[in-house]
């Protein structure tokens, strides 16, 4: 979750040119604590991070482990969070499983995010066939519908936390792609970087160094988006049976306690309350990224 | 003249997409280990190499690779997509027996969902301090948040549990006894959950997104002309404006379906719905390939066709759309 935190957005912004004096950094960072939804968001997060990360040392119970009846309700017998279909610490299982689904989601995320500003910094530096050729590829992937798509690459190369990590990448960077093409479509045409090509700069230094940077912005937004999206990939999938069996996630509590819906729903609802706060604290971080680096509602 | 010519291309360029999906799935397929043969020894509980060898030659798997694809791709042609081992049913069969269910579910999620989204963005954009706005941006935040099949689960908690209204799941009722009136009844009584839960993701998009149009649109000129000539505003909002903001959210509700087919697959599972999605999820534990991928051949082909139908709406509604 590092690329959410305001140290990360504000090494993007310290490239951003700025015609102003005041620091932009500084700027964007009063922007974003101003906004009191992505202040909100930032502390749940940290919050869950916390009860995930630092849980486990404080709350020592096996997830595994059958410590008690199945099924006893929150609070009961100084369970927390009661007991699932097995018998075992729904609150240790909270611990253990949103560690997993955070480093899906973001090391998921980062693959996507890889593949997509590749695709999409080509297509827009070089546009014509390599254009073509680029965005007809991302078409084509956006014609699959993704989730049956990595269900498919899950059940043929085994449901590891690699191939599910990598299913969910490989199938979600076509947002990350259109949006770096078309901010890169936009930047090429600026005079800096007809400056920097004048001074006979190469093709790899005008992408990476002159361009990349200044494309950073949305596709910060989008990446922080793509974290929670691919958390909820991730939920859905181990949801669906699809997951690594020796591990687990807050999707696969909720999967293995679908049966006993009706007798024990907080079984089902805990985990689904976890991966809404996490997924509701990013996307309003999301918002607040997205007004903090967009410089024209800055000058507002 | 010109749409036609556009239609043309479009369903060329469809085509195409087509090929590549077989031809990506077919190389899926082949290079995950194992294959059908030792599925099928498998489940036989074990056999020798000689038969997993028979096996392998009745189903052609002893060809090189380009002989198999050559062979799938001819009998696609004629809408023959293989042979599932583990329904002992043609593929073709099997799919388009389970398509009409899960169109039905798309289409009433996706049309709930836009005159839904489109209704709650025009009271919202129209009264920006109104109550509805806090709602459409609460919807925003809780369709992206909230895992479907999540929402799914506390619907049935809900409707079926505590206020016992509606069916925990399936399509219909076996005993319900009557003409097509009364099944038909039936099965929109069962597809009410499904439908909503659905819907729940894309009703926040789409609210979101016609409350942003509809708040630029009533900014413009020919808005503020027509309010001046004394047009009444309940005209103003729904003939001048609303026919402008809603070529936006039919934009994205036709870029939307690969999604929605992903989120039917979710939704299907939870309410046992007989789609496509829970004859994908079935046949991809059973590891019954060639369903598998007649299911993303399918698939592809209903996004394809609403891309283009889409395309061709936003053209015959939008003028200003030039060609290309």
């Amino acid at each position: 979750m590092t690329d959410v935190t305001p140290e990360k957005a504000r090494d993007a912004s310290a490239d951003l040119p700025s015609a102003k004096v005041t620091h932009p950094a500084r700027e964007m960072l009063g922007m974003f604590f101003s906004n009191i939804n992505a202040v909100v968001g930032l502390i749940l997060l940290l919050a869950i991070l916390a009860f995930t990360f630092i849980g486990p040392y404080l709350h020592t119970t096996d997830p595994f482990e059958m410590v008690w009846a199945p099924f006893a309700a929150p609070g009961e017998e100084g369970f927390l969070f009661g007991t699932d279909y097995l018998g075992r610490d729904i609150l240790s299982a909270m611990m253990a499983g949103g560690q997993v689904s955070m480093a899906i989601g973001l090391s998921a995320a980062i693959i996507s995010l890889v593949i997509g500003v590749t695709v999409g910094a080509f297509a827009g530096y070089y546009g014509g066939w390599v254009e073509e050729a680029l965005m007809r590829f991302t078409e084509f992937f956006q014609v699959l519908p993704t989730l049956l798509f990595s269900m498919v690459i899950v059940a043929l190369f085994g449901a590891s936390l690699f191939t599910v990590t990598m299913a969910i990448g490989v199938v979600s960077w076509t947002a990350v792609a259109r949006v770096t093409r078309s901010e890169f479509l936009r930047i090429r045409e600026m005079e800096y970087v007809a400056a920097a090509r004048s001074g006979s700069a190469r093709d790899g230094y005008l992408i990476f160094r002159v361009i990349l940077p200044n494309a950073m912005p949305p596709i910060i937004v989008q990446a922080n988006l793509m974290v929670g999206s691919a958390i909820l990939f991730e939920a859905a999938l181990s949801f669906l049976g699809l997951s690594d069996p020796n591990v687990m996630s807050w999707g696969q509590v909720i999967g293995s306690n679908r049966p006993y819906i009706l007798d024990a729903g907080f079984a089902v609802a805990i985990p689904g309350i976890a991966i809404f706060l996490t997924v509701l604290a990013i996307s309003l971080i999301g918002d607040g990224l997205n007004d903090a680096l967009n410089p024209k509602l800055r000058q507002r | 003249m010109d749409l036609l010519r556009i239609l043309g291309i479009r369903i060329g360029y469809g085509l195409l997409l087509l090929l590549a999906v077989l031809i990506l799935n077919f190389c899926l397929i082949s290079v995950a280990p194992g294959d059908i043969a030792d599925t099928i020894a498998g489940d036989m509980g074990g056999a020798d190499a000689e038969i997993i060898e028979e096996i392998r030659v009745r189903y052609g798997l002893d060809q090189p690779f380009y002989v198999q694809l050559w062979r799938y791709m001819a009998g696609v042609v004629q809408f023959d997509l293989g042979y599932s081992y583990f329904y002992n049913t043609p593929v073709t069969e099997l799919v388009l027996e389970r398509l009409p269910a899960t169109l039905l579910l798309v289409f009433s999620a996706q049309f709930l969902a836009i005159v839904i989204g489109t209704v709650l963005g025009v009271l919202a954009a129209k009264n920006p301090r109104g109550v509805l706005n806090a709602v459409v941006t609460f919807l925003a935040l809780f369709g992206f948040a909230a895992p479907v099949f999540w929402t799914g689960i506390l619907l049935i908690i809900l409707f079926v549990s505590i206020f016992p209204v509606f069916p925990v799941g399936g399509m219909q009722n076996v005993t319900v006894e009557g003409g097509f009136f009364v099944k038909a009844l039936d099965i929109a009584y069962h597809l009410v959950l499904p439908m909503v839960t659905l819907a729940s993701i894309y009703l926040a998009l789409y609210s979101r997104l016609a409350r942003a149009s509809m708040q630029e649109v009533l900014g413009a000129d020919y808005v503020r002309t027509a309010r001046a000539k004394g047009v009444p505003e309940r005209l103003v909002l729904y003939k001048h404006a609303l026919k402008n903001a809603v070529g936006p959210v039919i934009t994205v509700a036709g870029l939307q379906f690969a999604s929605v087919i992903s989120g039917a697959v979710v939704v299907e599972t939870v309410f046992s719905w007989p789609g496509l999605g829970t004859l994908a999820l079935q046949s991809i534990l059973a590891r019954d390939t060639p369903t598998i991928m007649g299911i993303l051949f399918f698939s592809a082909l209903v996004v394809i066709i609403f891309n283009i139908l889409t395309d061709i709406a936003l053209r015959l509604v939008d003028p200003r759309i030039k060609a290309g």
